[in-house]
């Protein structure tokens, strides 16, 4: 079921490419020995290579030549064992050496793929050009003066990946779906952390337009610096229906640069004035063309964690869980790894049911990740434990690990102190439900009657007389032969 | 007797490690030397007396101790490309204000750690882009050197003025100069100095003032090539913060002084005759160069450069394509000279014209147009191509020649008013010394002679990939037979 | 020949240098004249030739990833014409 906009001459097409950039996750910077790490004073994670000092030269960084090949290899993607770096050349108070390095003629990675699940079930697969290496630029602010922007450049050279897609998103949705499954795959490999609000992942977004059926593209205008998947998916939504009506009102879209303002919900021309871009690109002459060895390719290869497709396909093979909570338990590695530790030991299946129900929603009510859950996947494991050889039931596990959200306490040490040792003395629980049929006997009158659905009432007064620690199944067992009596 | 103003660096060296004389006697008769004649030769645009004192003193508590490395209490001149820790450095450009930079550059740092003394900063063409030192925005320097039938000021050559003319005149033992298409060779040639351009990747770009990165090599001057090669030893090594700096251990250059050219193939690239308008006393003085060499024992071949007379215009694009980026960092924001505006690009605009000399400027348009869009294929990828084609001139001729024998330039220095005023034909003072800087290849330039009007004339030799040895050995035959005793008018030891 | 004033104005205003209405015929004719002497290499035969990319002798090297530099603010801010507080400044930017 294809994405169609209805225009006022009929139905249109939308067609999408992201350039997303994504922060790599690095001790230094992509070419000076100065902090990556986000945050810090102003101007303290800055060398003076970074601050594009007289004299100052760059010298690559190892570990992000690495990260762009796992991440290559993460895609599925061509590794380009020669690659070089340029210089993209402009001014910006936030851009020291009036230049930016980066792969324009060469990248390093080429054409690879990601494979994206959209709501329906469907997968699409959505090509990626290329994967390049540059440099992040400082940061300029605006509000601490009324006629001054002040420069802090910790940002200033740590190193991106471009990672461009191919003009292959038919929908919002897709590009959600493509944009959540890039930031999975960057986060299982630890090349990127994928954290929108600290801007280690923007997207630049090319929309454009055209009627189903037409094979060329139509003209395509970029909207720069997204920062977050919604309002990604919300961009495109009101740029393709702007450009709808530029082309339904008999004119054409001019390629260029806008900006999407999400509290206006519009786009707008960046276009500054009379200055058109000319970039300048030529070769870094301060760095060699950077040339990498198959063979080393190869050691990240092997090295390489799981993937997400890889994982869900084992995690369904493995422990017989659904594709859906295969695919929810895959979302973060760190939920995968915590799964399959309460699942060795556990009734997997179990397990998948316990994590996605009342163990998230523990953490979601006391806003804990799964990387400092209150529950260690040990305690999880021992609490379904506790179920399987029935020395509590389903319902009581409930109390047991909210307090143990709650104290921190084990599973069994809880079920002691409290004593919810489920009962499984046919005798204890025969006794306490003739207590509840002789207190009842207009019910169990009308029960006989016909009246099926009071069985759930003596089944609730029964479990409420012991404390709820009634072998839920004997208790109906037994119900029912009395009941018959 | 001879005074402290003949010594040169090597006998200098010898004659304070056999404390025949200390550092301080020796800084202080150069600190004096400047105060008398830098007023007029203009080399210095700034002067550290005081460090250059305080230098020699621990130089001299070292040699006492018999310590002390092979420059111990040697007072030179930093061309002011080098970044200097704590001393203002200026690049000869008013764009870099009062820049102090809070670091050394590796060149002048491996000076330092053998225990040389630095005098002061040393004046050049504006970030070294000139031929005779007339760029400057510190004023043009003064050639020591005087033709016999005029008092006419004459240009020390550039970029490497301000060094040149200090050596020559005896106000420092040696200076470091920069070579981007001839800085050091066709300057030590203006002023009958001896001057080393080393192996592209030799000497460490770190902390050097950038023109031309794929280009820029820092090197020796002195007055023969015995110092130089004392020099040479020194400035150069790997350098891990340069990622084109090569990784190959610096042999003893002072010992290949001795090597002799017994055996040595010379070869005369024939391009250099018909190719470069060359005049007659350099033509003659050529002729003599071989016969020199041939006298010595080395063989003269005859060898072709194809590509010569194309050296220079790609020399130009390539050299102000890296240029107008390598110099986009000076916009008044971090560091330099600021002229105050109320948009960013006002004040980018208004600092940068500011800034930047007449003859920077022009580079700096012409780099940004031979880039731009619709510009580049056919200006710069087609100068790095025929880069490409001048490298493999030179390699082709190295299979069958050790070295290259060539004059440094097309004639001797010329008066600073007769400074041709079409900027190309300032560009052709470079032509014999462009090729190699593209090529990569070391070459270096000795005094040989005196033209008609009494002013010196260098000759060039260009070696292979990191052979100075036999170029400093085929040099050193030359200063042999050449004898070049000659003084400029200006010294220090002449007495007013 | 002459650069005209339009495409003077054009570079000047990319390599951000302010030009006084004089010089931009001056620097046209300068520019023209250089960029008329280049053109020499259009007789050269480049067909096949690979664009030099340094001079081919250097190693490829990389670095450690190691924090070996920066946190030297007073460094970074020692020499700025203008700054203010940790920061440097400039004329406000509008977006």
């Amino acid at each position: 079921m294809s994405y169609r906009i209805t225009g006022s001459t009929g139905e249109w097409e939308i067609v999408v490419g992201l350039e997303v950039h994504a922060q790599v996750v690095s001790e230094a910077k992509l070419f000076s020995g100065a902090s990556a790490e986000y945050g810090g004073e102003p101007n303290t994670h800055v060398s003076l290579v970074d601050a594009g000092f007289p004299g100052m030269l760059p010298v690559l960084n190892q570990e992000c030549v690495a990260q762009a090949v796992r991440t290559g290899l993460g895609l599925e993607a061509e590794i380009n064992l020669f690659s070089r770096f340029d210089r993209k050349n402009y001014f910006y108070a936030d851009l020291p050496t009036g230049y930016q390095i980066s792969q324009f003629a060469h990248p390093i990675i080429g054409k690879g793929k990601v494979l994206v699940d959209l709501a329906d079930g469907s997968t699409r697969e959505i090509g990626v050009t290329r994967l390049h290496l540059e440099q992040d630029a400082g940061k300029s602010i605006h509000d601490q003066d009324p006629t001054r922007s002040f420069i802090d450049l910790n940002r200033a050279g740590v190193a991106l990946m471009e990672i461009v897609s191919e003009p292959d998103i038919r929908s919002p949705e897709e590009a959600g779906a493509y944009l959540r499954k890039l930031r999975q795959i960057l986060r299982y490999i630890g090349t990127c952390d994928g954290n929108m609000e600290e801007g280690s992942m923007r997207a630049d977004v090319n929309v454009s337009v055209r009627k189903p059926g037409e094979t060329d593209y139509r003209t395509r205008c970029e909207i720069k610096n997204v920062n977050s998947i919604r309002f990604v998916m919300m961009a495109i939504e009101v740029e393709a229906q702007r450009q709808i009506e530029v082309w339904e009102a008999g004119g054409t879209v001019d390629q260029e640069t806008r900006l999407f303002d999400h509290v206006r919900s519009e786009t707008r021309s960046l276009r500054s004035k009379e200055d058109a871009h000319d970039y300048r690109y030529f070769p870094d002459p301060d760095l060699l063309p950077l040339v990498i060895e198959q063979s080393w390719v190869d050691e990240l290869k092997t090295a390489l964690p799981e993937l997400p497709e890889a994982k869900r396909a084992r995690l369904e093979a493995e422990y017989g869980v659904s594709r859906y909570e295969s695919s929810v338990l895959c979302v973060e590695q760190a939920t995968a790894d915590f799964y399959e530790t309460v699942a060795r030991g556990a009734d997997a299946r179990l397990a998948a049911n316990w994590m996605l129900g009342d163990f998230f929603a523990a953490l979601n009510r006391t806003g804990r990740s799964i990387e400092d859950s209150p529950v260690s996947a040990e305690g999880l494991r021992e609490l379904l434990g506790l179920i399987s050889n029935s020395t509590i039931n389903g319902k009581i596990a409930k109390e047991v690990l909210e307090d143990m959200v709650e104290t921190g306490d084990s599973a069994s040490a809880i079920v002691e102190r409290k004593g919810l040792r489920q009962v499984t003395d046919t005798g204890a629980i025969e006794s306490a439900i003739r207590d509840i049929l002789a207190a009842n006997t207009d019910k169990v009158d009308e029960y006989k009657s016909g009246k099926d659905k009071l069985f759930g009432f003596f089944v609730g007064q029964t479990m409420k007389a012991m404390k709820g620690k009634g072998n839920p199944a004997l208790v109906n067992e037994t119900l029912k032969k009395l009941l018959s009596e | 007797m001879s005074g402290i103003h003949d010594f040169t660096l090597a006998s200098a060296r010898d004659a304070l490690k056999a404390r025949k004389i200390s550092a301080v006697e020796l800084t202080n008769a150069h600190i004096d030397a400047i105060e008398r004649l830098d007023g007029q030769l203009n080399s210095f645009i700034t002067r550290t007396p005081d460090r250059a004192r305080e230098g020699a003193k621990a130089a001299d508590a070292a040699l006492a101790k018999g310590e002390g490395g092979n420059l111990c209490g040697i007072p030179l001149g930093i061309k002011d490309l080098f970044c200097t820790n704590g001393v203002r450095t200026t690049a000869a450009s008013k764009i870099l204000g009062n820049f102090v930079p809070p670091y050394e550059s590796t060149v002048t740092a491996n000076l330092l750690k053998d225990g040389a003394v630095f005098l002061g900063k040393l004046n050049l063409d504006e970030f070294a882009m000139g031929s005779a030192n007339l760029t400057s925005a510190f004023g043009p320097v003064e050639n020591p050197w005087k033709r016999k039938d005029s008092d006419a000021k004459l240009v020390p050559g550039g970029s490497s003025g301000g060094s040149a003319a200090a050596v020559a005149a005896g106000l420092v033992l040696g200076a470091t100069g920069t070579d981007t298409g001839g800085s050091i060779r066709q300057p030590a040639a203006f002023t009958g100095i001896a001057g080393i351009k080393p192996t592209y990747g030799r000497c460490s770009r770190f902390g050097t003032i950038a023109f031309a990165s794929s280009l820029d090599q820092a090197g020796p001057m002195a007055r023969n090539l015995e110092d130089c090669a004392i020099l040479l030893e020194s400035m150069a090594g790997f350098d891990p913060r340069d990622s084109t700096s090569v990784d190959t251990p610096v042999p003893n250059y002072e010992a290949s002084l001795k090597r002799g050219v017994k055996g040595l193939r010379v070869g005369i690239p024939r391009e250099y005759y018909t190719k470069t308008g060359l005049s007659h006393d350099v033509a003659l003085l050529w002729e003599k160069g071989m016969r020199w060499l041939q006298e010595a024992g080395a063989t003269i071949f005859d060898v072709s450069l194809p590509h010569t007379e194309y050296a220079l215009p790609s020399y130009y694009i390539a050299a102000l394509a890296e240029a107008s980026s390598n110099l986009a960092r000076y916009d008044g924001v971090r560091f330099g000279e600021r002229v105050s505006a109320p948009s960013l690009d006002g004040l980018y605009e208004a600092s940068r014209a500011a800034g930047f000399g007449e003859e920077v400027k022009r580079r700096i348009l012409i780099g940004t147009h031979v880039l731009s869009s619709g510009y580049y294929d056919a200006y710069y990828l087609r100068a790095q191509k025929v880069r490409t084609l001048i490298q493999q001139d030179f390699l082709k001729a190295f299979e069958n020649v050790d070295v290259l024998l060539t004059p440094t330039a097309p004639s001797g220095a010329f008066a600073q008013d007769e400074k041709p005023t079409d900027p190309v034909q300032m560009y052709l003072n470079d032509v014999f010394t462009v090729p190699a800087s593209m090529a990569g290849v070391p070459a270096l330039s000795v005094p040989a002679g005196l033209d008609a009007r009494g002013v010196p004339l260098g000759l060039q030799l260009i070696g292979k990939f990191f052979d100075e040895e036999t170029l400093i050995a085929a040099g050193h035959a030359i200063e042999q037979a050449a004898a070049f005793h000659h003084r400029p008018t200006l010294h220090a030891g002449v007495s007013a | 020949m002459s650069l005209d004033a339009k495409t003077v104005t054009r570079i000047a205003r990319l390599a951000r240098i302010g030009l006084q209405p004089g010089e931009v015929e001056t620097l046209g004719q300068d520019m023209g004249s250089i960029i008329d002497w280049v053109e020499q290499l259009k007789e050269v035969d480049v067909m096949g030739v690979d664009p030099m990319i340094g001079t081919g002798l250097a190693k490829p090297r990389l670095r450690e990833d190691r924090v070996t530099d920066g946190d030297c603010r007073d460094k970074v801010l020692a020499n700025a014409p203008e700054r203010e507080g940790p920061f440097f400044t400039v004329p406000k930017v509008v977006e």
